[in-house]
This record gives structure tokens, sequence and C-alpha cells, in this order.
């Protein structure tokens, strides 16, 4: 593993993400309009079973979806590097593809957790409640686990995809069906039997429970610790399918 | 000497087509080494395999002692490159354009900032360091790129095309660097062209790739006297292969090429020999649309070895431009 390699990485995507304001702004403006129009729009009409605000119970998987959405499209970060040659000039130094693949991973964690904190603030200001208590924190640990999971899916297929149309459309396909199955807006247990299931499989169903169980002090699917390692175990297998197709990609 | 690279046999074959089709030879330390030809000749893949980006189909080689096949990392650390198309990040500076770079090369704080230092005053991009890169211009860019390449001071440097696409002045421009780095440095320059200038005004030795294959290796001036004598290039619109068969059984014409509506012919005392090829053509009842005499340039020994102009690749408004200047120039 070659550390200066992963930091490198890591400090470019810094670089990049403090200085394209307005790309941050435009990142946060779908989670906003998911927050206004059925945190507080629709969270007007909803009662949920359970007791609680519907305003509480969106915020994690807006968080989710946030996460989800900017995770997926920074594998278009290959793309573009390979388009602007970038990429080259990266491969023919003498660092492993692993440390390359980790370095993008961590970068791209971080912009995309310190945009969702800014998601958490803004949800804040309209109304929503952090149950402050010693596991609070660890929703970082949630948001990063999310991120790493889908940046991983979003650099295989960035690899594997040469255009950007194609990528484009192969990320819609994945990123709707992996929202609307985990929970994020509303409970599995309203979903038939057979769909349940496959949401059981969808990562992103542990982020967003884990991020409710560490934000809101409640889950709606699993204690604690099956959300962590559910979320943990998917991190990690894809990251090595990302780094595993990485490092097939030809540069040529 | 010591020989910094070694090719044996190198192939490199994409499905049905040949790409490098056993390309031989070796490269001493400190040379520049020029690869002249035109696109698609296999110059770029050879690079590319040199440089442990590609996979050779079969064949060896070796770069600062090292195997490309067996020991590609060590190769990566004794060697620059420069691509032919941009790899810069146009997002950052100058300046953190070669510190990342230096950091990918584990080159330490204090070391990095002195290498840095000196790089950007070779390239003199000293107060632009700090600007995005995406404001540069094209020439800045090239610059740029060719300094990064030599920031962890590497024993050799691959240059694929550094001036394409760059104007005259500027490709001048960047010739003087390539040629001080040489100088200055000991690092060893590989160069790949299909500009016959920057060949002749660069290399130590040139080699004519053509179809993957090398036909000629050598000086750029022993490559000239090989041809000897003047190059007498004589335009003819119709019957050109009737003049030609019939010029070719004159014992002092030495070599003769066509190509495009010209013929070459290598001669000894080209002054004399221009009124007699006029007299024969007339004889033969073939019209002569110019005439003109030249010493052998680099060009005309490529025309000698493929039996084609290199610009013949090029579009055909290049085509005229540049052969109106070749005209002019050797009047």
């Amino acid at each position: 593993m070659d550390a200066n390699a992963i930091y490198v990485l890591w400090l470019r995507d810094m670089k990049r993400f403090i200085r394209a304001k307005s790309r941050i702004i435009g990142m946060l403006m779908m989670p906003v309009f998911f927050l206004l129009g059925l945190g507080l729009g629709l969270g007007s009409l909803v009662h949920l079973s359970g007791g609680g605000s519907y305003l509480e119970f969106i915020v994690p998987g807006i968080i989710g979806m946030t996460l989800l959405f900017t995770s997926i499209s920074s594998g278009t970060a290959v793309l573009w590097d390979r388009q602007f040659g970038f990429l080259k000039e990266i491969m023919v130094t003498p660092n492993s593809r692993t440390s390359i693949i980790f370095g993008r991973v961590l970068g791209g964690a971080t912009t995309a957790v310190l945009q969702s904190i800014l998601v958490v603030i803004i949800s804040m200001l309209v109304g929503f409640n952090i149950h402050w208590s010693g596991i609070t924190v660890l929703a970082v640990v949630f948001m990063f686990l999310i991120a790493a999971t889908f940046i991983s899916l979003g650099i295989t297929l960035g690899s594997m995809i040469n255009d950007f149309q194609g990528f484009q459309l192969v990320t819609n396909f994945f990123t709707l069906p992996l929202f609307f199955l985990s929970n994020g807006i509303f409970p599995l247990s309203s979903l038939p039997a057979v769909v349940e299931a496959v949401s059981f499989a969808n990562p992103l169903t542990y982020g967003i429970d884990g991020l409710r169980n560490t934000l809101t002090g409640s889950g709606t699917f699993a204690p604690l610790w099956v959300d962590f390692t559910g979320a943990a175990i998917s991190a990690v297998i894809m990251i090595m399918i990302a780094a595993y197709t990485f490092g097939k990609t030809d540069v040529g | 000497m010591v020989n910094v690279i070694e090719v044996e046999r190198l192939h490199k074959e994409f499905g049905s087509l040949k790409a490098v089709d056993g390309i031989s030879f070796y490269v001493q330390e400190g040379e520049i080494f020029g690869f002249l030809g035109p696109n698609g000749a296999g110059k770029t893949t050879t690079i590319k395999m040199l440089t442990t980006l590609l996979k050779p189909t079969s064949g060896k080689a070796s770069v600062a002692g090292y195997s490309i096949a067996e020991n590609p990392k060590e190769v990566r650390k004794n060697i620059g490159i420069v691509f032919q198309d941009p790899s810069l990040d146009e997002d950052l500076t100058g300046r953190e354009n070669l510190e990342f770079h230096a950091i990918l090369y584990k080159i330490g704080k204090e070391r990095r900032d002195k290498k840095i230092a000196e790089v950007l005053k070779l390239i003199e991009l000293e107060d632009k360091a700090d600007v995005l890169v995406k404001n540069y211009s094209g020439g800045m860019k090239r610059r740029l790129e060719i300094g990064r390449g030599l920031v962890h001071e590497p024993r050799v440097l691959f240059l694929d095309e550094p001036t394409l696409g760059l104007d005259v002045q500027t490709r001048r421009h960047i010739w003087e660097y390539i040629k001080r780095l040489n100088d200055t440095g000991k690092v060893t320059l590989i160069l790949t062209t299909h500009y016959i200038e920057e060949a002749d005004y660069l290399a130590d030795r040139v080699a004519f790739v053509d179809h993957g294959k090398i036909v000629a290796l050598d000086t750029p001036q022993a490559l000239k006297d090989k041809l000897g004598g003047d190059v007498v290039s004589i335009e003819v619109h119709k019957e050109i292969d009737n003049l030609h068969r019939h010029l070719k059984k004159f014992k002092w014409v030495k070599t003769i090429t066509k190509h495009e509506g010209y013929l070459d012919l290598t001669v000894d005392e080209g002054e004399k020999k221009i009124p007699e090829i006029i007299m024969l053509a007339q004889k033969q009842g073939i019209a002569v649309g110019s005439a003109s005499i030249h010493k052998p340039s680099l060009e005309d020994v490529f025309i000698h070895y493929t039996g084609k102009s290199i610009r013949e690749e090029e579009s055909a408004g290049w085509k005229g431009r540049i052969r109106a200047v070749h005209m002019r120039r050797n009047r």
C-alpha cells in the first residue's frame, strides 16, 4: 500500500471540493427540495404508526439519498480523468492500483460526508431534532460506510463504461431502485414480503437505518450492530470489486 | 557507454493488426533518440510498451536495467513520460500539479520544494506557478508537462510528440528546452515525432518507423550521407511512370523515388543534370512542370526508405502548404 498516493488523491479531492462552490450548492439543491417537499409538505399528511413526526423519519433517508447520489456520480471522476489524460499520469507512477482506489474512495467519501453534514445542518434549521446521545457521532461512521460503498460502485461502473451517456443511463438504473427499496422514505414493513426480502440485500437499507438509530435514537429495521455489520461488509466487498475492475482497466 | 534501453524483437498485435512488428534497438545513456514516422507507424505503441502501460505480445525490453515484463515498478521509478495527449489536472495550479507528481514519487518535502523551484525556473513558469492550469496557453501547458516529467529526476524521459499541435514559434521554444535538458542533466531522451525538422534538430540518432518496423537507424548526418550528392525533384503531371522507367536506366541516377506527382533523383552535380533530365523528358514527349535541386534532407532519406513522404499522411490542405514552403526554401 502506498500511503503517499492515497494522501495525494485525497488532497486533490479536497482542493477541488473547496474550489467548486457552485457544485456544492448544486448538490445541495435536491436534498433541500426533498426536505421541504416530503419532510414538511407530505409530512403534514402522514401519520406514522409508531408515532413521531415524518420529518424525523425522513431526514436520515434524505441523508442516505444525498450520499447515494453524490457517491455514485463520483464514478464520473474516473471518466473525466481518463478524458483529460490525468489517469495515465497516475497510472505510470510506481504506485499500486489498489492504493489509487483507496485514495479515490477516501477523497470521495470525505467530500460526501461533508455534504451530508451540511444537509443535517439544514434539516435542523427546518425543525429536525437530533436525539443527542453517546452514539450520535457514529452517524459519521455510517455516512462514511454508505459513501465508500457507492463510490466503489461508481468507480466499478466508471471503469467498465467508457462514455458519459452510457454511465449516466446505467447509474440511473441503479440509483432509484436502491433508494426506494432502502426504507428511506417509507418503512420496509409496509412493503409486500417479496420486495421486503429484496431490500434486505440493499446496503443502503443498513446504512439509513444506522443513521436513524444514531441520529433519532430509534431505528425501524434492525439493532445498531446489525446495521453496522451490514454497512461495513457491503463497503469492504464493494471496495474489493472496485479495486479488481479498476486494476483491469486499460489506460492506453 | 551504458545502454539504458535494450529492445529485442518487440511485437504488439491488436487482433490481426500488427502495430509493432519486431522492433530491436538500443539507446545509450545521455542520448537523444528519435523515432520518426507517420501517424499510425507504431511509435506511440512502442512507447506505451516501454513505459509499462501496455503489455507486448512478444519480445523483450529493458529500461534502466529492469525488464518491462518482470519489474514494471522499478521501470516506472526510473522513467518520466510526457504523453502525446495532455494529462494535467486543469483544476489545479501549475505548482500543485508538480507537487502532486512529486508526492506520487515519494519525494520528501525539502527536496520536493527545491526540485519544483528548479523545474519552474527551467520551464520559465515561475510567475505563473500559482495560476490554475485551465488558464494556461497551449505552450505553457506543454512546458509544464515536460517540467513535470523531470521533477522526480528520471534516468529516461519519454517525449511522445512533444510539440504536436503547437505553433512554429512555441515549437522552437520547446526544442530549446529539450536541448538544454539534455545538455545540463544526464537524462536520456526518447522522442517520437512526425516532424522531420524536430528529429533532425534534436536527435543524436534517428530510427525511421514505418508499418511497425524500423526501416533505418543512424545519426541524421549519416542517414543523409548515405544518399549523397544532390536531390533533384522533377514535377511531372502526366506519364510519370513512363519517365520513371526511362530515367531508371541511367547509371548516373543513384536512386529514384516517385511520390505524389514528383520524381526525386539522387545524382552527383545535380545542377548539370537538370537540363539533361528535361531534355530526356521532352524526347519522350513528357512535359516537366518544375524542377528543383537541394542537398538531401532527412525527408529525402525517409522517402528513399519508405517510398513515400511522411507528410502524405497529413490532410490535403497541409500537404499543399508544406510543399509550397518546402519548394521555396530549397530554391
